[in-house]
């Protein structure tokens, strides 16, 4: 038995752990801290890395996240969490190190999901999660050309956006009809699929890779063609880091591995009851959907900066046994690529149809609404950001148990 | 309490505009307008502006 009380330990040195570890020191919380992180750097910021970083328009050091004034948390990095003990309120570290809690929050990320063939990849094969990957990705592009993005997501797109900029000739693959399909649907993928070849990409629309490049460099997609790469890029997308939560008795979802979580972000347990002491939130955990109808997943991890960001009041508020915020979480994300401003909020996937707003092609505009059942659950720009906030209010309205003060425009509905 | 907006760091991500609606908005050619002196009652919207703006471009100083 120790005398001092157990600390709160969050597992995750990135943006949602260190975000909520802010939170409780801004909630009055005075007790011990320990932050956990199995990177050997400290925290940085990850949108940086497909963008500027890769361009070298800033360093890699631009995307350091400042260490908050007054956080007094101890520190670990270059160790990783590999077991939860519930009963025994413990977290097993990888250097036997057993660390007691008395509240803990999972803040582990994500990772870039891995070539799913049985081959290993070869130098010259890339993933993009973390700063070192983005460090040795630029010094791939500096190489020269030509090179392959496998996967027309956010992040491939950004990766193609980046290599256009630098002069490298680039292949773009898509699986399905346009870039961005799978997150925005065929109208904005198919505005975006016009921006990039008057940039210059050689897209391939659906289609995917078959294979790693061979000795001489060409990749085989499974359209049967086989494109010329020097550097190859694997952005097939993110898959939650929860494997050290396997065995703890909490719930994962079983397709995306992701650890559901309620509203506040309390975990739940294997009979879907929320754990009052392990709060999760950020690309790790799948809060309720935002939009919940029929037909939706009830829980979803969405992998936004900005979920990290919004939902660490609330954790922290969760664990401090506080009540919760009263602002409702409505998801956003922003990518920046070919110079443009892609802005959304809501759940543009959820939607069962799209309206095109406003399409301007000379100034490079769109603004796109997406419906289910008539209802806003999502929206779509480009270079148009001041459409937003109309229509983030719309998606507020109609939500579930939602009010919205007109004068503020936010909405103040209770959370149960 | 003062506002103030870093133009060079500032990329239109409009998160100001959702957290703290009486004191940043756009006009209708993408200019972000803002209350470089808001009312005290905004001290937290303000602060929330502050936290949830990506490239950290809304700058606060002193008390509400
Ligand atoms: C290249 C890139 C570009 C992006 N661009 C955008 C963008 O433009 N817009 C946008 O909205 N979002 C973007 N995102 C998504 C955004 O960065 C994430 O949503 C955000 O980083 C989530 O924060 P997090 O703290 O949950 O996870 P992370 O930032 O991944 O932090 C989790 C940390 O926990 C560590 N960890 C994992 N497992 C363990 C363990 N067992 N023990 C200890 N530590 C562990 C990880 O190594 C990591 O350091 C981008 C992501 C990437 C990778
Ligand atoms: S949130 Fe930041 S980047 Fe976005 S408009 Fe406001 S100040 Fe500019």
């Amino acid at each position: 038995m120790s005398a001092a009380p157990d600390p709160v330990v969050v597992i995750g040195a990135g943006l949602a752990g260190l975000r909520t570890a802010d939170a409780l020191r801004e909630q009055g919380y005075t007790g011990g801290l320990v932050l956990v992180g199995d990177e050997p750097d400290p925290p940085y910021d990850r949108p940086p890395l497909s963008k500027d970083v890769l361009t070298g328009r800033v360093p890699v050091s631009a995307a350091d996240l400042p260490i908050p004034a007054g956080l007094d948390a101890r520190t670990v990095l270059g160790r990783a969490a590999v077991r939860l003990d519930r009963a025994a309120r413990t977290v097993l570290l990888n250097d036997g190190t057993e660390l007691r809690y008395a509240g803990l929050v999972v803040a582990t990320g994500a990772g870039a999901a891995p070539w799913p063939g049985p081959r290993t990849p070869g130098p010259g094969v890339h993933l993009l999660r973390g700063r070192r990957d983005a460090v040795a990705l630029r010094a791939a592009l500096l190489g020269g050309g030509p090179v392959l993005v496998a996967g027309a997501g956010f992040l491939g797109c950004e990766v193609a956006s980046a290599a256009r900029s630098m002069g490298l000739e680039v292949t773009l693959v898509a699986r399905g009809g346009t870039p961005l399909e799978s997150a925005v649907g065929a109208r904005a993928g198919a505005f975006m699929a016009a921006v990039q070849a008057d940039a210059g990409v050689d897209l391939r629309t659906g289609t995917a890779v078959a294979a790693l490049p061979d000795r001489r460099g060409r990749v085989l997609l499974s359209d049967g063609t086989r494109v010329a790469a020097r550097t190859v890029v694997l952005a097939l997308g993110a898959r939650p880091a929860t494997d050290w939560l396997r065995g703890g008795g909490l719930l994962l979802d079983p397709k995306t591995g992701a650890l559901l979580c309620d509203s506040r972000g309390r975990a739940l347990d294997l009979r879907g009851d929320p754990v009052p002491d392990i709060v999760a939130l950020g690309d790790a955990a799948a809060p309720p959907h935002p939009c919940p109808g029929p037909g939706t997943p009830s829980h979803l991890a969405l992998g936004h900066w900005s979920g990290a960001v919004d939902r660490a009041a609330g954790a922290a508020a969760a664990l401090l046994g506080a009540p919760p915020p009263r602002e409702p979480v409505v998801p956003s994300f922003w990518s920046d690529q070919f110079g443009l401003r892609l802005r959304s909020v809501g759940v543009p996937g959820a939607a069962d149809r799209a309206e095109v707003r406003e399409h301007d092609p000379v100034r490079r505009r769109l603004e796109v609404v997406y419906l289910r059942g008539g209802r806003t659950v999502g929206a779509l720009t480009v270079n148009r950001t001041s459409r937003l906030a109309g229509h983030r209010r719309e998606i507020v309205r109609g939500l579930p148990g939602q009010e919205v003060s007109t004068d503020s425009g936010i909405g103040v509905g209770r959370q149960p | 309490m003062r506002v103030g907006v870093d133009r060079d760091r500032c990329e239109d991500h409009g998160q100001c505009v959702f957290a703290a609606p009486g004191v940043f908005s756009f006009d209708d050619d993408e200019n972000l307008l803002y209350d470089p002196a808001p009312p005290p009652g905004e001290a937290g919207a303000v602060a929330a502006a502050a936290a949830a703006c990506p490239v950290r471009a809304v700058l606060v100083e002193g008390a509400p």
